[in-house]
């Protein structure tokens, strides 16, 4: 008795007094109903698209591949994670409609996974893709993998299939900054951190791609089917007349016994996984130098997290309560809201996610200026009580108009873009409806360094609206002709708005987002809970960050 | 009994400590009893049971010898050295070892240390089978009927086996193993069958003497517990039934034997009470009797002057300690009840859990037990047991792992709660007969108490159905489901440290994870594919390329261990599940079902060793050759030596890397300097 009575009491100290918020809608209204039926299409969309990517190459390259004994690139994933464990997939739809579509999930899988319990950052070629070879959104998807690895302190696993980079390409992959190169830099950086590097040689390791095993702190090569050289045979007849076999020429038995190039021998696929996993046993990578923090049963949220199709819905401009939203989200949609009377159409509290604690940022509308000083003064708060920020965005902008530019709105958006810019803690941002203007800023988009984005399949991102954006350039096009006192014509402002307006919808839309990793991904509502869980739990690896704000403009 | 009442007519010997000459449950047993009692405990062990239980049990143990029980716990002498050095009143001999041994008894009373047990003459007179029952028969005891005599006159033997009648048995008198024995099954079986034991008999053992018996076909095993005290009292505690064997060797026992009248069950307790009596029999012992199966007729078959293995299953029934008496009664106390106490209450059986395999001639097993989980113990189960998880069961003593003892209001109860206690079982690491028992408890003709010593070879389809190795595949589902589980269980709390913990649950972001898991069933392959879905718990489930099915399943713990419960199909069913190593067991009505999670290719073909697979010998170092040791053509294994070099005073001998044949040898001779990775021998390729 007097253990249940601590149990109930710990429970309560854990779970504080926070209010349970948000409401059980009405199934049965039309309203709801058609929500729900739009949401729920836009799901399946997803998830066909999501299943026709994860097929990856051509029927007769994938074929050709598990033929020669090679597991597809998902299940040599799932042997490298601890059995029944989660994996975050990052971007699995990047390039979805680029390089005439021939190109899925960018040729490479980056995904986050526990290997004998650690957070592992899993960047996986798939040689059914174009041989596995580099396109420009496949170098961004690596590095971005890479960054979010050095940025969560993750040891790193390559999975090296790939025949480097796709020559016709070149351009857009080889010189710039933040082109192939990087990749080395990185990971001598993230080596020189003390985050692991780790290679499996599955596959080519050509030219530049044998630097990736290379400047790996360990790593393992499979007998005839991993090669590791600068140029390969072909290359190397040309330049010096020697005939050489692929094998003899950077094989296993060479880099295992004679180069020394690589540490580990493996006999197929399975093995080599199964080295890598030892090899992350063996790291010492000491996560219980912090404190454990007592936790007790995590409670789920109170309200069904599959009511949010009803909720939302496909149609961004019909509004609802982020309050429902973060209802489905934080444990027992327990939620302590603060400044609730001020600034109402941001929405900030502080709950728990899986038993950590998190502070939210919802829209609730426009942000009006009391909006921006109560997110600046929330997010100051949180940096100062260590508390990782959640930023659930929906945001046409900020107010606009005479009244809000003499309320000094440019001054106190700043000062909310000053605050989400100097936070360094982790932040995860999920755009849930429209992400616009500058309220893409205050609410932490791409630009403002998120540990990750995610979108749900009905957002919009954009500038401005389609509509907003061709009524100005119809404007400005209507000065010009009657400055040049040309006529205008409704059929001139249709030939304006038009493309114009196509143009918006088409680049507004998660897809075009998520092909051009402006995103870490699309999510469905149902999912966001988990999805932010795994997140944030691969962003508590790192050290929680001390932030330094700038000046806040008075 | 009256305590006061005893202490006033007997002159007693205080028993305060005693050494138990033995290893097991039956140590364990009669420590409980004495613990219980205030005497303290001395223990014995061999090498091979420095961390045994009983060891653990007593309040000292000594080391008396290595693991062989020749050396050890048949070592009369080593015994006695620490039952003296120990100040041990009393040895109690449990049973096998020294408990039937005449000498070591008489010695005990030689060195004035009691022997728990009858006196020697007891012994001595039970030991000796043609004493025993000239004994028996003066004493109105029946015995098999039989000529044993001198003349050996063809027609006074066949005159003899008309008087005895048919079936009957002829025996050479120096015989044994079966040889110069033979069953004449009528009268005119008899001359042909006497001739051929007579032929063989001499040729076997230079004698052709026989000796006629009375046969009984497939009799009935039943026995009698009797206990006789210092002052001339004896009663019997019933009978036990024992009559289903294998390998002549009990397996499973219960009391009272089923089927008997009331009249045959006094007869048999007045005649074992009188086998007692007619020996001067002191302690506890067991009178044993083969009993035919339909006239109920019984004859004396021997006497066990010992605590026998299956004494609980008459303690269960009679309310009785019989350690306690064995006790009370070595210290010179008289039995503390008269015959009309002593009620007989409900049934009880015994089941013996043994490592061993039924299905191949119930050979035993020994090795670790990896895994073991036993019923909890309750007020009518018991668990007798004289090893623990992670213990051995050693080749140098029998393989028995326990023994469970259930009682119930009636047979029908008790065979119930059995079947109920055997599911509960658990090993790992050693093949055991919990399943055999379960089907054996559960065949009808064993329901039907139609038990006979032929009763295993007589119902052999039953109970070693061919199913067996036919692929359940619900159990094939529960298996790489609870696989699955177990594994995804032990994630749960990785990520506390962080304070946060996501539970896993195999999420993949807009698909759905599917796994293959291989399993091995009865030595065939085959694979079970789990696709995860969005519905906690539900899968979708095909056995190789058979229909998807939808299945809900989740794991549960208790003190029984894992439990899994799973919707296939319409039925819900809460079975047991252990996953050790690469095992995945499922424990459910029929026992235990293993599935073999396969190695994976690369540790079944080739070991983690790389050069496993090489077709060459080299020298490791640079160094001069010593010698060759084989010639092309030779067929060698792995880790036969090839060749010797030596470098640097040191001698590096170099294996063969693998089985195979030698394709050629390097034309290197004596004293030729090689360098380091100079191939010496090739092997022929196997790939």
């Amino acid at each position: 008795l007097v253990r249940g009575i601590r149990r109930l009491s710990a429970q309560c100290r854990h779970h504080s007094h926070a209010t349970v918020i948000g409401t059980e809608p009405n199934r049965s209204d039309p309203y709801f109903q058609e929500n729900k039926a739009k949401m729920d299409e836009l799901i399946d969309e997803l998830q066909q698209k999501t299943g026709d990517a994860i097929r990856g190459g051509p029927e007769d390259a994938v074929k050709r591949h598990t033929a020669r004994g090679k597991l597809l690139v998902r299940d040599r994933i799932n042997r490298l994670v601890d059995e029944g464990s989660d994996v975050l997939e990052l971007s699995a739809l990047a390039a979805a409609d680029m390089y005439k579509g021939q190109v899925p999930s960018a040729g490479i899988v980056t995904a986050i996974g526990k290997v004998h319990g650690r957070d592992c950052m899993i960047v996986a070629n798939d040689a059914t893709v174009k041989g596995g070879t580099y396109f420009p959104i496949t170098v961004k998807k690596h590095l971005r993998a890479q960054s979010i690895a050095q940025e969560c302190r993750l040891p790193c696993i390559y999975l090296v299939d790939s025949g480097g980079a796709h020559l016709p390409d070149q351009a857009d992959v080889f010189p710039d900054r933040e082109h192939f190169g990087r990749i080395f830099y990185n990971q001598a950086n993230m080596s020189a951190e003390g985050i692991p590097q780790i290679s499996v040689v599955m596959g080519s390791c050509t030219a530049g791609g044998a630097y990736i095993p290379s400047m790996s702190d360990e790593s393992i090569i499979i007998k005839n089917q991993g090669t590791i050289f600068l140029a390969g045979p072909p290359l190397v007849k040309a330049a010096t007349g020697e005939s050489v076999s692929a094998e003899d020429l950077g094989g296993a038995d060479l880099h295992c016994r004679q180069s020394g190039v690589t540490d580990h021998y493996a006999l197929d696929d399975e093995h080599a996984l199964h080295l890598a996993r030892n090899v992350v046993a063996n790291l010492n990578w000491n996560n219980d130098q912090r404190a454990r923090i007592y936790s007790s049963k995590i409670e789920e949220p109170v309200h069904d997290i599959q009511d949010l199709h009803g909720i939302v819905g496909a149609n961004i401009q019909r509004p609802f309560d982020i309050r429902e939203v973060i209802a489905r989200i934080v444990d027992g949609s327990r939620f302590h809201e603060f400044k609730q009377l001020y600034g109402d159409t941001l929405v900030c509290g502080f709950a728990t996610l899986y038993g950590h604690p998190v502070g939210v940022i919802g829209n609730n509308g426009v942000l009006m200026s009391e909006s921006a000083l109560k997110g600046s003064h929330f997010i100051q708060l949180c940096a100062a009580r260590k508390i990782p920020l959640v930023f659930l965005q929906n945001i046409t902008g900020f107010m606009v108009g005479k009244d809000a530019e003499a309320g000094g709105i440019a001054k106190n958006g700043a000062k909310m873009v000053t605050a989400v810019s100097c936070f360094k803690g982790p932040k995860i941002t999920v755009i849930v409806g429209g992400s616009f203007g500058a309220g893409n800023y205050g609410m932490c988009g791409r630009a403002y360094s998120p540990s990750f984005l995610f979108m749900w399949p009905n957002a919009r991102i954009s500038v401005m609206g389609g509509p907003q954006a061709a009524t100005v350039l119809s404007l400005v096009a209507k000065e010009k002709a009657q400055r040049e006192g040309k006529p205008w014509t409704d059929e001139d402002e249709k030939k304006v708005r038009g493309p114009l307006e196509a143009q918006f919808e088409k680049e507004g839309l998660p897809y075009y987002s998520t092909a051009r990793l402006w995103d870490d991904g699309i999510v469905a509502p149902k999912d966001t809970r988990k999805i932010i869980g795994l997140s944030l739990s691969a962003a508590l690896n790192a050290p929680f960050r001390e932030s330094k704000f700038g000046i806040f403009r008075m | 009994y009256n305590h006061a009442q005893i202490k006033e007519k007997v002159q007693r010997t205080q028993i305060s400590k005693v050494l138990i000459a033995n290893r097991g449950e039956i140590a364990c047993r009669v420590m409980r009893t004495a613990k219980k009692l205030g005497v303290r405990t001395v223990a014995v062990y061999s090498d091979a049971d420095r961390h045994a239980m009983h060891v653990e049990m007593a309040d000292e143990a000594y080391h008396i010898g290595p693991a062989p029980s020749t050396q050890s716990y048949l070592n009369a002498s080593k015994i006695l050295e620490v039952a003296k050095k120990s100040n041990s009143q009393a040895i109690h001999p449990g049973y096998g070892f020294l408990s039937e041994n005449v000498e070591f008894c008489e010695k005990c009373a030689s060195e004035d240390i009691i022997f728990i047990g009858p006196p020697p003459s007891a012994i001595r007179d039970m030991g000796i089978k043609s004493t025993s029952k000239a004994i028996m028969s003066a004493a109105g005891v029946p015995i098999v009927r039989g000529y044993h005599g001198e003349d050996q006159n063809i027609e006074r033997l066949k005159a003899e086996a008309q008087r005895i009648g048919f079936p009957l048995m002829i025996k050479a008198v120096r015989g044994g193993g079966g040889k110069g024995m033979r069953i004449a099954m009528t009268e005119s079986d008899f001359l042909p069958q006497l001739e051929s034991a007579k032929r063989e008999s001499l040729k076997s053992f230079g004698d052709d003497n026989m000796l006629l018996e009375q046969y009984i076909t497939d009799p009935r095993h039943v026995e009698v517990q009797v206990f006789a005290d210092m002052h001339g009292n004896a009663v019997h505690l019933f009978e036990r039934d024992c009559s289903v064997q294998r390998r002549h060797q009990k397996i499973i026992e219960e009391a009272p034997a089923p089927g008997l009248s009331e009249e045959t069950r006094r007869a048999l307790g007045e005649a074992a009470v009188r086998a007692a009596k007619a020996v001067g029999y002191v302690g506890a012992g067991t009178v044993e009797f083969i009993l035919h199966r339909v006239t109920h007729e019984f004859h004396f078959m021997e006497m066990n002057t010992r605590l026998q293995v299956e004494h609980p299953i008459t303690e269960m029934i009679t309310g009785t300690d019989l350690v306690e008496w064995q006790l009370r009664v070595a210290a010179g106390e008289p039995l503390p009840v008269t015959q009309e106490d002593i009620v007989r209450n409900g049934h009880a059986v015994e089941c013996r859990i043994y490592a061993e395999e039924p299905a191949a001639g119930f050979l035993p097993r020994a090795g670790t037990l990896h895994r073991l989980t036993q019923p909890i113990a309750e007020e009518f189960v018991r668990v007798e047991t004289g090893v623990r998880e992670g213990q051995e069961v050693s080749v140098h003593y029998d393989p028995m792992i326990a023994k469970l003892v259930v009682w119930g209001r009636d047979r029908t109860e008790a065979l119930a709660k059995t079947k109920a206690k055997l599911t509960e079982y658990q090993v790992a690491g050693l093949e055991t007969n919990v399943n055999f028992l379960l089907r054996l408890s559960g065949a009808s003709a064993f329901v039907a108490g139609d038990v006979h010593t032929a009763f295993i070879p007589q119902h052999e389809a039953e109970l070693f159905p061919k199913s067996d190795t036919v692929l359940n595949e619900n159990r094939a589902i529960q298996a790489a489901l609870g696989h699955l589980l177990v594994s995804q269980a032990q994630l749960a709390t990785n990520d506390s440290w962080k304070g946060i913990s996501v539970p896993s649950t195999a999420f993949r972001p807009n698909y759905q994870l599917q796994k293959t898991v291989p399993l091995r069933f009865d030595e065939k392959d085959f694979t079970v594919t789990v696709q995860y879905t969005d519905v906690p718990n539900t899968y979708r489930v095909q056995v190789g390329d058979g229909e998807w099915r939808s299945v809900e399943a989740y794991l549960s713990s208790n003190e029984k261990g894992l439990r899994l419960n799973a919707l296939i199909d319409d039925k819900i069913s809460n079975i047991g599940l252990l996953t050790y190593e690469q095992q995945v067991h499922v424990y459910d009505e029929t026992g235990q079902t293993v599935f073999v999670l396969p190695h994976p290719k690369f540790q079944a073909v080739s070991g983690l060793d790389p050069a496993a697979a090489a077709n060459s010998a080299s020298s490791p170092t640079p160094g001069v050759l010593e010698r060759i040791l084989v010639n092309k053509g030779d067929k060698v294994v792995k880790g036969q030596p090839l060749f010797v070099v030596i470098a640097m005073k040191m001698e590096y001998v170099v294996r063969s890397p693998r089985d195979g044949v030698v394709e050629a040898v390097a034309p290197f001779k004596q004293g030729d300097a090689v360098g380091k990775g100079t191939q010496v021998v090739m092997l022929e390729d196997q790939s």
